[in-house]
């Protein structure tokens, strides 16, 4: 199958490879994966004392889409709120990488992803506000 | 014949563990009954009666046959969908496992390290025949972490796949 010029992009020269701390209190970490083709993703997004994502780290091992899907996201990811990040859909990131319709199980791997991310950061600032 | 459940077109017991044998027996037997050389002279419509009960048989004989499919298959006759593409929310502890061994891959393929690769296998291997040995458990009672031990061996056979072609290309 004919990758488009963006997949290969972010697939050549990936954004945002890595690790955060994930115990960190302001990491939150979504760990998902496909059972059809076996991927497997962690993204990882930090905020700042605002509440706005200032990194964002991938680490991903499938194919080429679901590897610049998870790029392409930790792109998006910087600057937004927990809340913008959460409404990222997976037809946007489908549409940017002009991914074919058998592929689009990656781009839904990687909203998965934020928004498991985004839920394990959210209950740990909930967990810590309850604690003070 | 009972063409409606894949275990009673070969006779056997609707459950997980099955008698690969008697499997392959029944199929073979069914195959030699409806062989196209039997249905030379026959009528058009039993001709394509025949082909279409030789092309069941195939298509039942390989879902039994592999461990995964014969447990997806099992949880369909309960009416419980597998969700292979839609359901992503695996346990942590599992996708950490995941993900290590394919960084242990990654790093045999560099090495071009076959004994690695193999211990590795074994390992995953290991590992499936727990999910499959818990699969029977869990079919009778509860279909929801039976659905997740397949989604879960799904994972296996295609990390499993990937090694094998590792190991092919490494020794080319």
């Amino acid at each position: 199958m004919a990758y488009s010029d963006k997949v290969l992009d972010h697939y050549e020269n990936p954004r945002n490879v890595g690790s955060l701390d994930k115990n960190a209190s302001n990491v939150g970490t979504g760990m998902v994966g496909a059972p059809a083709c076996g991927d497997v993703m962690k993204l990882q997004i930090q905020v700042n004392e605002a509440g706005i994502i200032e990194d964002a780290k991938f680490k991903t091992y499938g194919c080429g889409s679901a590897i610049a899907s998870s790029s392409l996201v930790t792109e998006w990811l910087k600057g937004k709120t927990l809340d913008q990040a959460a409404e990222i859909k997976n037809s946007a990131i489908a549409e940017e990488l002009a991914l074919p319709p058998v592929k689009i199980h990656c781009s839904v791997l990687a909203e998965d992803a934020i928004k498991a991310a985004v839920a394990d950061l959210k209950s740990k600032q909930h967990g810590s506000k309850e604690a003070a | 014949m009972d063409t409606q459940n894949y275990f009673r077109l070969f006779d056997l017991p609707v459950q997980y563990d099955i008698d690969l044998q008697a499997l392959q027996g029944n199929y073979r037997k069914i195959q030699a009954e409806v062989h196209p050389d039997k249905f030379v002279t026959a009528s058009s419509s039993e001709r394509l009666q025949s082909m279409q009960t030789a092309t069941l048989t195939n298509e039942a004989y390989q879902t039994l046959k592999h461990p995964t499919a014969r447990a997806r298959y099992l949880l369909q006759l309960q009416g419980v969908e597998t969700l292979q593409d839609s359901n992503t929310a695996m346990p942590a502890d599992f996708l950490m496992s995941q993900m290590e061994w394919r960084e242990a891959m990654e790093e045999a393929q560099y090495a071009k390290d076959v004994g690695a690769l193999e211990a590795l296998l074994s390992t995953i291997q290991n590992a499936g025949k727990s999910l499959q040995a818990a699969f029977a458990q869990a079919l009778a009672n509860d279909a929801q972490a039976a659905s997740q031990l397949v989604r879960k061996l799904s994972f296996i056979d295609k990390i499993s796949a990937d090694i094998h072609d590792m190991i092919s290309r490494l020794e080319d």
